[in-house]
């Protein structure tokens, strides 16, 4: 066989001396650096390429870019395959492996294809309307129709290749690099713009690349390289090709997404793709335009497509589409392209044209070629199931509503289609940009917008190259203008000479000559004229309800190349103009996107910051667990060999109530407090009072929303006479601050009043037990840790293992405590100073379970364990904290009636026949299964070393006065129920004995 | 339902023959009549199961359904059709109970088929709080009767063996909890059945119809106006989700409501990879793969209130980033469209139900993230509702009046994130 | 993605800011003389318009400062930003 045997010999985009290998459904091919794998299989002649979504019809390549709805494959395997890939949009490289998606065994003989036996059955919205009996099976129904559906596969392996995000700011973004960008690019330019010039294709040009089109005496593609030259030597020029815009934001945020490395196969390691976001200050929308196709039945065969796709493969590619072909047409621009299908040596037989005289300079070129042209006749069948063998004509009648007889048929295996051209409009509509119909082009053109943006060329309904150039210049300009630059003068306008193009007759539909044939509307999804009538008829009539009940416009193509028609069709079924009938949203991303590319770093040990405290690795070495708590790593037990968590705690435990025991409690939030009004601040904040504390006390204190749900907690301390020092929980910390600065600078700014977070800047050592006095002595130099000079919530200053450290007597533990603060860079030494001076004393570093176990033993809370936003200081029995004599933040709310309404969940202490897992629910009356009364659930559940039993803290209903009552948890997932006695949260050293010691 | 109305097999066969030109309208598009006995505002699924309801539970079909554009088109078809009653508090899980077992037999009650795929929805814990928080769900789910299961890793690696169960992972999945029940269904077919049914026993469905007032005299309500014209009525049912805040103010009062965009993504079709719904709180991210094979994915509310249908893309550039976290094969699969609702959510994260200052004037709205799943249980709550003129038993906890006393039901705690 | 031109540091990402919600609301000076309603009202009710919103922003990861916008809700338009303290559009300076 002929090795690309439609490959022209001279001309077009491509470089025969680089011949690339590849593979297709598992056959070799060769084809040329410049080729897409589109252009690569039509020069070796392969016309089925895969099948459609619903009826697994045979398809062929039908578009030469991004529209493409028939031509989807899946690229690569394993951790580098990619389904869903358009084979239009993908640059041939050497070894490329492709198949066919959605076709089984293979798109030559697929099984699936049954659906278009059965095609009557299953018109549009058919499984609304069935698989609803027997009632249990819509199960199995599914799992069948499941598997029909989908296209491509996901890929095996995680992925291989890396992704890049950049952030950029330009004052003129031009997206398109066509005659239109690329003019606008060169104004803005040359006026001084810093410019980014983005276009999805391998090299600037677009239209210009495949429509061999000339500017003054150059070829196009030539003026397009010396435009390249030009604006790369402009130093704030910068152009992106293979990169796509494909998000517009508000306020002219738009995102790109830059092809790296897919060109070359993306090696495994490599950089793939970059995302680009783009802060634009004016914006030149020079997107092209979309051609349409026709409307007629069997209008789907391998060997139709859009006629400028066929001139694309000719003039870039170097390939001829077919050997004999017809164009089918309601307007000039298809006449453009049998004239160059005729230049390469293809025979083209018709132009078949439903207006009834057409009259342009490319209609009499095509004329004066002897090539016949049908006028006002129109397409009504073809022939050929999986390659185009012939199509069938009938003139149209006098009102040009019906047909006349007298069937024609011609021999082709290259259909080519022009229904007119859509505006690229995609980007401007997307932040709402409005669009205006023009009856005179028959397409959508950009109306009114809210951004910062100018359309240019084609995208503004300008179909003329010069109309593009001058366009786009415009444009350029204006922008640059707009951005408060200097209008350069001399305009290096081109002249614009008038359309020499007759104007478009736009037939969107003709009545079908048959009943039951398919006239393709959305190739993708399958979706027929008489599946739009279908909808319309059952009275989904608006367009959204329309393209929701047959799918038109749902696929990976977003119905590029069939909206138009949809929505004429329905338009013309409504007797009702297309404008009333109006577009549906068009939603980003314009060009489907990688996942991959919209999270760039962000996997991996890169998912989220990792906030670790000084003292980590020391954890990390000496065997620590960790948990998660908000970004924090915190210690959660130390195990050693043999040991099990519950041997760990229970050791770590022992060790703080007869010992001592150190905690890393970096990760508590901690706030310096600044300023003359701090004490009045503080009386706001918090439920108690402030302002009595003396310089050097420390005082416990509950923080409330405004709903008087409490919020945080945590001991505040007087450092000097305007100075406080404020901690938080560690999962509160950010919070807090967010809250306490708000109220500042919002409502209280007459206060004087300074808060700055310093969380990270102190690492804070936790030293509890009964000998924590003793080892912190052996470090501490200029402190009197004596009982009577430095009582319990007391704070004083000095030097710990020669660091200047705040010192905190405070406990958490129940036991003698001291917190030790030290800059964090010195957190590590102090540690390790007290592990050398600890070690005749034993201590044992504990982690946070261990903490959690001894404040559960003394009943203190841990907000957000215990409570969770619906709990009040009442209900935790904390009345005491709560001032009487002054407002502060949430204290109202504590009077509304929900809030001291009596049966409020309270928290309490529960004596447990056996250990309950936390969360477990709590019932008064058991009953032998659900449902079942919740009175309150199991908030923090411990086995206790120091009481030799398992106990537990809850919130239940009335439970203050429900003080020895015996209530129920009913552990329904391992199938028994523990007994519990209410009592009293403290279950260890009530009077706080071992506290004052 | 006469026989050309009746959706089965049998039927399609039967128009397939007539080449589908014989099948009745699906809804009628009637003039509207000079009054009603019930006006529902706002054709969504909560409004079109209202007036299902109404007619079908309460006898009361003079009613007429007002829409101001297509019906089912603002956040009944924009959501990620996540289906679930696994709430933590007693109120939300009765409300939503009801709504999923009155989903379990809607294709049936509706002829016609919503695609309700049970196929289990599973939320993940990734660190200790998260456990804790998931196993009381577990707990409280179960007390009230209603299926949920705790899932050990091994379990979870069958059903998803596509997750990543590193333990090295940043966010670690320590442990999960299912609810088998839960799943997936076809959003539009639910607005299109509601309203088919609706129709059916006659009532009225105003497209297109933009109510630009309400009639208020001596506090009550007397009816609205149309760009149709006025249209009377005793009782006003409004249903309109986001918009509830500017219809509170037509009627001179204040709603705790804030409107927020809510973004969604759906990738590009693909064959069977993934059976289940999968939940994360602390990743932020719910996904799911529809019968299309389109996975389906949600985030989180954008933080600003918004009308414009419209986010930012930094909360896809996150949601995206955690699936690929969550499930690495995903990150070549490529994201095909991707919208917004605008969600009205309550300081509470629960809905608002009931009676409102003016006598007549009934509100269903401040459903947040929520709605989707609510829709049937909702609408027959609000149907008891407008036809009693007093909340049903289940909408009591949901009335206005809870932020004035405070019984909140907060189901932040319980969720922590959109889903 | 907004752009909000913070009133201290000039034009930011929204990325950079956190959502306040409505502004010019007010605590009430004595809450304890306010009905439950009332307090309800400062509390929960928010104006919610469709159309122009005075609301606050905070730039969290820059000046950490408050401020106000009024920002379109369906445009998103930014019309103007302005300092905490300062009166609202349509209002007198005192």
């Amino acid at each position: 066989m002929k090795r690309q045997r439609y490959r022209l010999d001279v001309g077009a985009r491509i470089d025969r001396g680089k011949t690339l290998r590849f593979s297709f459904n598992g056959k070799s091919y060769e084809g040329f650096d410049g080729d897409t794998l589109a252009s690569a299989l039509l020069a070796n002649g392969v016309r089925l390429v895969g099948r459609s979504f619903k009826y697994h019809r045979p398809r062929g390549i039908f578009s030469a870019g991004m529209e493409e709805p028939n031509a989807l494959v899946q690229l690569g395997s394993g951790a580098a395959s990619e389904a869903n890939l358009r084979a239009t949009q993908v640059e041939l490289f050497d070894g490329l492996e492709a198949a066919s998606v959605n076709c089984w065994p293979s798109v030559d003989f697929d099984i699936w294809a049954i659906n278009d036996r059965f095609s009557s059955m299953l018109p549009a919205g058919f499984y609304y309307k069935t698989f609803m009996w027997p009632k249990k099976f819509w199960h199995q129904y599914e799992k069948v129709i499941r598997r029909g559906a989908g296209l491509g596969t996901a890929p095996e392996l995680p992925d291989q290749n890396i992704y890049d995000k950049r952030n950029q700011h330009c004052e003129v973004l031009v997206v398109g690099g066509g005659p239109a960008g690329i003019s606008a690019a060169l104004e803005a330019g040359r006026a001084g713009a810093r410019v980014i010039l983005v276009d999805e294709q391998a090299e600037l040009g677009g239209a210009l690349l495949g429509n061999g089109e000339h500017i003054e005496s150059r070829s196009g593609v030539d003026w397009a390289l010396a435009a390249r030259t030009e604006l790369d030597e402009m130093p704030e020029v910068h152009i992106l090709t293979r990169t796509t815009a494909f998000g517009y934001y508000h306020h002219n945020y738009i995102l790109m997404v830059e092809r790296l490395s897919d060109h070359l196969g993306a090696p495994a390691g490599t950089l793939r793709q970059r995302l680009w976001k783009i802060r634009a200050h004016q914006v030149v929308l020079a997107t092209g335009a979309i051609e349409r196709p026709m409307v007629f039945a069997d209008n789907d065969r391998p060997g139709i497509m859009l006629a400028n796709a066929a001139r694309t493969y000719v003039n870039r590619y170097g390939v001829r589409p077919g050997n004999r072909a017809v164009l089918y047409t309601n307007n000039d621009s298809a006449y453009h392209a049998a004239h160059d299908l005729a230049e390469a040596g293809v025979r083209v037989e018709a132009v078949i044209d439903v207006r009834p005289n057409p009259t342009g300079e490319g209609v009499e070129a095509i004329r004066q070629r002897g090539i016949k042209v049908l006028a006002y006749h129109a397409l009504v069948g073809t022939v050929g199931v999986k390659r185009l063998r012939g199509i069938e004509v009938l003139a149209l009648n006098e009102k040009g509503d019906g047909f006349s007889d007298g069937l024609q048929r011609l021999r082709c295996d290259l259909l080519c289609l022009s229904g007119g051209w859509n505006p690229t409009v995609h980007l401007f509509s997307q932040p709402g940009g409005k669009l205006n119909f023009d009856e005179l082009k028959a397409c959508f053109v950009p109306g009114e917008t809210n951004e910062a943006v100018i359309v240019a060329g084609a995208a503004n309904g300008v179909f003329s190259l010069q109309g593009c150039l001058a366009g786009g210049a415009a444009a350029g300009r204006e922008a640059a203008a707009k951005t408060g630059l200097e209008d350069p003068g001399a305009p290096s306008l081109l002249p614009v000479i008038p359309a020499e193009e007759g104007p478009i007759t736009p037939v969107w539909h003709l009545p079908p000559v048959s009943k039951g044939e398919m006239r393709f509307v959305d190739l993708h999804n399958d979706v027929t004229a008489s599946d739009l009538e279908l909808a319309t008829r059952e009275g989904y009539r608006s367009i959204e309800l329309v393209k929701r009940y047959t799918t038109a416009g749902m696929g990976p193509d977003q119905g590029r190349t069939g909206n138009m028609h949809a929505l004429a069709i329905v338009a013309d079924t409504l007797g009702r103009s297309i404008p009333e009938v109006g577009t549906t949203t068009y939603r980003a991303p314009y060009t489907p996107v990688p996942y991959g590319a919209m999270a760039g770093r962000d996997v991996g040990a890169l998912a989220d910051p990792i906030r670790m405290t000084a003292i980590h690795g020391w954890h990390e070495r000496s065997g620590a667990v960790f948990d998660d708590v908000s970004q924090w790593k915190r210690p959660w037990y130390y195990p050693r060999p043999g040991e099990d968590m519950n041997a760990a705690v229970k050791r770590e435990c022992i060790a703080a109530r007869t010992g001592v025991a150190i905690l890393d409690a970096s990760t508590l939030g901690k706030i310096e407090i600044h300023g003359p009004d701090s004490a009045k601040y503080l009386n706001r904040i918090y439920t108690n009072g402030w302002s009595k504390l003396a310089i050097g006390r420390c005082r416990y204190g509950l923080m409330l929303g405004e709903d008087g749900m409490v919020m945080d907690d945590g001991v505040t301390s007087r450092l000097g006479e305007t100075h406080y020092f404020m901690t938080t929980t560690t999962g509160g910390a950010a919070r807090v601050m967010a809250w306490m600065e708000d109220w500042l600078q919002c409502e209280w700014s007459d206060l004087k009043v300074y808060l700055t977070s310093v969380t990270e800047q102190w690492a804070t050592l936790s030293i509890s037990g009964p000998n924590a006095r003793r080892v912190l002595s052996d470090l501490a130099e200029g402190v009197d840790l004596a009982p009577e000079s430095f009582p319990h919530m007391a704070v004083r200053e000095g030097k710990v293992a020669g660091i200047n450290a705040r010192i905190f007597r405070v406990s958490f533990t129940g036991e003698l405590g001291f917190e030790v603060s030290v800059a964090n860079s010195y957190g590590l030494a102090l540690w390790q100073a007290f592990q050398r001076v600890g070690e005749k004393y034993d201590l044992t570093p504990i982690g946070i379970e261990a903490l959690h176990v001894l404040r559960a033993e003394k009943g203190y809370i841990a907000v957000g364990h215990d409570t969770d936003g619906s709990v009040t200081p009442g209900d935790l029995g904390m009345d005491w904290l709560v001032s009487s004599k002054k407002d502060f933040l949430g204290r109202r709310s504590l009077a509304r009636s929900d809030s001291i309404r009596p049966d409020r969940k309270q928290f309490v202490g529960l004596k447990l026949e056996a250990r309950v897992p936390e969360g477990a629910q709590i019932v008064s009356e058991l009953r032998r299964r659900p449902p079942m009364k919740m009175i309150g659930h199991v908030t923090s559940a411990y086995d206790s070393a120091a009481l030799g039993k398992s106990i537990a803290l809850a919130l239940i209903e009335r439970g203050h006065e429900r003080m020895g009552e015996t209530v129920a948890i009913p552990l329904t997932l391992e199938g028994r129920v523990v007994k519990a006695e209410i009592v009293s949260p403290v279950f260890y050293d009530p009077s706080g004995e071992r506290l004052n010691v | 339902m006469n026989k050309n109305k009746r959706y089965s097999i049998f039927s399609l066969a039967r128009n397939a023959r007539g080449y589908h030109k014989n099948w009745a309208e699906a809804w009628r598009s009637p003039e509207p009549k000079q009054s009603y006995d019930v006006i529902i505002v706002g054709g969504g699924g909560h409004g079109l199961a209202t007036a299902h309801y109404l007619a079908k539970e309460h006898g009361i079909t003079n009613v007429a359904v007002i829409e101001k554009g297509p019906i089912g088109l603002g956040n009944t078809g924009r959501n990620t059709t996540v289906i679930r009653s696994n709430y933590l508090w007693d109120e939300s899980a009765a409300i939503y109970e009801l709504s999923l077992k009155l989903y379990e037999g809607l294709s049936q009650d509706l002829n016609f088929n919503i695609m309700l795929s049970q196929r289990g929805l599973i939320s993940l814990a990734h660190n200790q709080h998260d456990l804790r928080e998931v196993q009381r769900r577990v707990n409280a789910i179960r007390l009230n009767g209603i299926d949920s299961e705790m899932l050990s890793l091994a379990k979870l690696k069958e059903l998803v063996p596509i997750l990543n169960l590193s333990p090295t992972s940043r966010y670690p999945v320590l442990g999960a909890s299912i609810q088998r029940r839960g799943g997936i269904a076809r959003h539009d077919a639910i607005a299109w059945g509601l309203a088919r049914s609706a129709d059916d026993r006659g009532v009225d469905i105003l497209q297109h119809t933009e109510v630009t007032g309400l009639r208020i005299q001596g506090g009550l309500i007397k009816g609205v106006e149309t760009t149709r014209g006025f249209i009377a009525a005793p009782k006003v049912g409004v249903a309109v989700a986001g918009h509830s805040s500017v219809f509170a103010e037509m009627a001179g009062f204040r709603l705790p409501i804030q409107s927020h965009p809510l973004q969604a993504l759906v990738s590009e079709p693909l064959k069977p990879i993934f059976n289940t719904v999968l939940m994360s709180s602390t990743v932020h991210v719910y996904l799911s793969q529809s019968d299309r094979g389109e996975l389906v994915m949600g985030a989180g509310i954008d933080s600003y209130n918004s009308y414009a249908q419209r986010g930012s893309p930094m909360i896809l550039e996150d949601i995206l980033a955690a699936t690929c976290e969550l499930i690495p094969i995903f990150s070549r699969v490529k994201m095909m469209r991707q919208w917004a609702g605008i969600v009205d959510t309550c300081p509470d994260a629960s809905p608002i139900i009931g009676k409102t200052p003016i006598s007549g004037l009934f509100f269903n709205c401040g459903w947040g993230t929520g709605g989707f799943k609510a829709i049937p249980g909702s609408g027959f709550v609000f149907a008891h509702t407008l036809a009693q003129g007093e909340p049903h038993e289940f909408a009591v906890p949901f009335a206005l009046d809870r932020f004035t006393t405070g019984a909140l039901i907060d189901e932040h705690g319980a969720s922590g994130v959109a889903h | 993605m907004l752009l909000i031109d913070c009133p201290y540091c000039g034009p930011r990402e929204e990325i950079e800011f956190s959502y306040g919600g409505e502004a010019h609301i007010e605590r009430p000076k004595q809450p304890d003389k306010l009905s439950d309603a009332e307090w309800a009202d400062y509390l929960f009710m928010r104006n919610n318009p469709k159309g122009p919103l005075a609301e606050r922003w905070c730039h969290s990861y820059g000046c950490r400062r408050w401020f106000n916008v009024e920002r379109h809700t369906v445009t998103h338009e930014i019309q103007r930003v302005y300092k905490m303290g300062e009166p609202r559009g349509g209002e007198e300076g005192t």
